[in-house]
């Protein structure tokens, strides 16, 4: 009574067979939506569901596994994720970006480079980047097959038209390989450049839509603008609390019912390296810093 | 020396449409040129709607032949044209209006990007620029400029069909299909609406194709006019000509039945 009770890493090998295919064919035409048989896993919709079938398809058994939630270790979402690999496919995991040959990610992408023996997964929810503006499939896919984007123009020239700029601040859509568009999953804008000319693997996995896409490794990603309102990356104007990081993306983290708050890296290993590295980081450790309210949005 | 004038801009040929058992319409021949209006009138299922849908490359044709020269001054098969290539003519040389504005317009989206859109489809990638054209555009089609960043779901009927024209004609198109362009609208908005329309056709000097159920209409915007009945083309020559001596029986029934204002 010993046998496992699962195939490595959850999913049968046809299946895994399957999913495979379907990331060789996006990379094969980078920024190009595959359908998949996507199956049901055991968690909800929502959860991750794609980029945890587009795992258990490259994972090995030597693989060593890092899950970030909003670039964060030890949230929900990641440690369910953790402990699912851990249970089904017995690989070794870690926190730290340069240890993990596997990253799967909702959201965020590492500070840290990434190197080239690396593969970033990401858990998409809506893989179809004009799909507010037009809802019919049939006729996106045919949009992406003639490569008709004006749609997705029309959707910043409403952004500035009611903000006064882009104010699109994750799922900005990006053109990879000067030919798809694509949707970046919810990631924040501040990470959309370190998706051009990554040195890892990029894939992305959607469960519930069925869809599997890829950026290979140095290809060229350009986030769409307007050549009188370009491309601004986004991040808070403040310093991080815990380790005064002034150049990561920073989340808000509320301290009481009376306003305070204090901004911290959103990315912990990131955040935890630098804090516990040699060279004490510059800024004071532990100081809130006080913001003028106009400065945050 | 050539005038532009002397190539016809689209021909029809025995045009046939059929669903199956059921006749679209058939036998439908014509040739249409540069800054010319032609009406086509009948009664509701006399073929007049797939007839424009055939013309602009909607539908298939079951048999026959349509041509448009394009800007490159080439005639062209229509069907011959890739799928790419026809979607692009349809949003660049060609406009069609829909009689439900809804159809032809992106509700979701303020006045400004739905007229801008077709500008960005073909590559404009300044936002100054482009909101000009839209506001240049908005006020040609007498809408204020203040309601250039509203969604056409705020907009009344009339001012939804003209912003339908405005998103149209921003590409500057050489030919315009419309399907009912003042039906479900009151009678001094459609009044407004046709004088709008004969004056923008006549400053662009566009060819157009108005597909109308209404006498009124044709004889106010069209030269030409095509009586359809059950298919076919019953009788076509000048408005004026056929309007006023009707020959065929049909027509006649058809320019009698008007109401005496």
């Amino acid at each position: 009574m010993n046998a496992p009770a699962y195939n490595f890493a959850y999913l049968d090998e046809q299946t895994k067979r399957m999913i495979r295919r379907a990331i060789l064919k996006a990379i094969a035409i980078p920024g190009y939506q595959v359908p998949f048989a996507s199956r049901e896993m055991p968690m909800p919709y929502g959860w991750g569901t794609g980029g945890v079938q587009v795992t258990a398809a490259i994972l090995g058994p030597d693989d060593i596994l890092k899950v970030i939630d909003q670039g964060s270790d030890d949230t929900t979402n990641a440690v369910s994720i953790r402990k699912f690999f851990v249970a089904t496919a017995g690989v070794r995991t870690t926190t730290a970006t340069v240890d993990a040959t596997v990253i799967q990610t909702r959201h965020r992408i590492p500070e840290t480079n990434l190197h080239e023996r690396q593969i970033l997964v990401f858990q998409v929810p809506i893989p179809e980047p004009l799909r507010f503006l037009e809802p019919r499939e049939t006729e996106t896919r045919r949009m992406h097959a003639l490569e008709e984007y004006g749609l997705m123009h029309v959707k910043l020239y409403e952004d500035i038209c009611r903000h006064g700029e882009i104010a699109t601040s994750y799922a900005y859509p990006v053109m990879v390989d000067g030919r798809y568009v694509m949707d970046p999953s919810p990631t924040p804008k501040f990470d959309n450049p370190k998706m051009n000319d990554c040195r890892a693997l990029q894939l992305f996995g959607a469960g519930r839509e069925k869809r599997i896409y890829a950026i290979p490794p140095y290809t060229r990603v350009v986030s769409l603008d307007f050549e009188d309102h370009p491309f601004v990356p986004y991040r808070f104007n403040g310093t991080c609390a815990l380790c005064g990081a002034t150049d990561s993306y920073l989340d808000e983290v509320i301290t009481d019912d009376r306003g305070s708050r204090m901004f911290v890296c959103s990315d912990t290993d990131h955040c935890e390296t630098r804090r516990s590295s040699p060279v004490p980081p510059a800024g004071e450790e532990n100081e809130v810093p006080r913001l003028d309210p106009e400065q945050t949005p | 020396m050539i005038d532009a004038n002397d190539h016809p801009l689209l021909e029809a040929e025995a045009l046939a449409k059929w669903y199956g058992r059921q006749l679209g319409c058939r036998g439908v021949s014509f040739v249409l040129y540069p800054g010319e209006v032609m009406a086509v009138v009948g009664e509701s299922g006399s073929g007049k709607t797939t007839l424009l849908q055939l013309l602009s490359a909607q539908l298939a044709p079951s048999s026959g032949r349509v041509c448009y020269r394009m800007r490159d001054g080439v005639l062209r098969d229509l069907a011959c044209l890739g799928e790419a290539q026809r979607r692009c003519l349809f949003r660049t040389d060609w406009g069609y209006v829909h009689q439900d504005p809804a159809l032809g317009l992106r509700m979701a989206v303020s006045a400004g990007a739905n007229v801008g859109e077709r500008l960005m489809a073909m590559g404009c990638r300044h936002y100054g620029r482009i909101r000009s054209a839209a506001q240049d555009w908005l006020d040609r089609v007498e809408i204020a400029c203040d309601r250039i960043d509203d969604a056409p779901t705020v907009y009344s009927g009339g001012m939804r069909q003209r912003l339908q024209i405005a998103r149209n004609l921003v590409t500057k198109p050489r030919l315009v299909f419309m399907d009912e362009p003042t039906g479900g609208l009151d009678v001094s908005i459609q009044a407004r609406l046709l004088d709008l329309i004969r004056r923008l056709v006549t400053q662009l000097r566009l060819a157009a194709v108005i597909v109308t159920h209404d006498l009124a209409v044709a004889r106010l915007l069209s030269h030409r006019i095509m009586v359809m009945k059950d298919g076919a083309v019953v009788e076509s020559g000048l408005t004026d000509q056929v309007l006023d001596d009707p020959r065929e029986p049909y027509t006649q029934l058809l320019v009698s039945s008007i109401l005496p204002a």
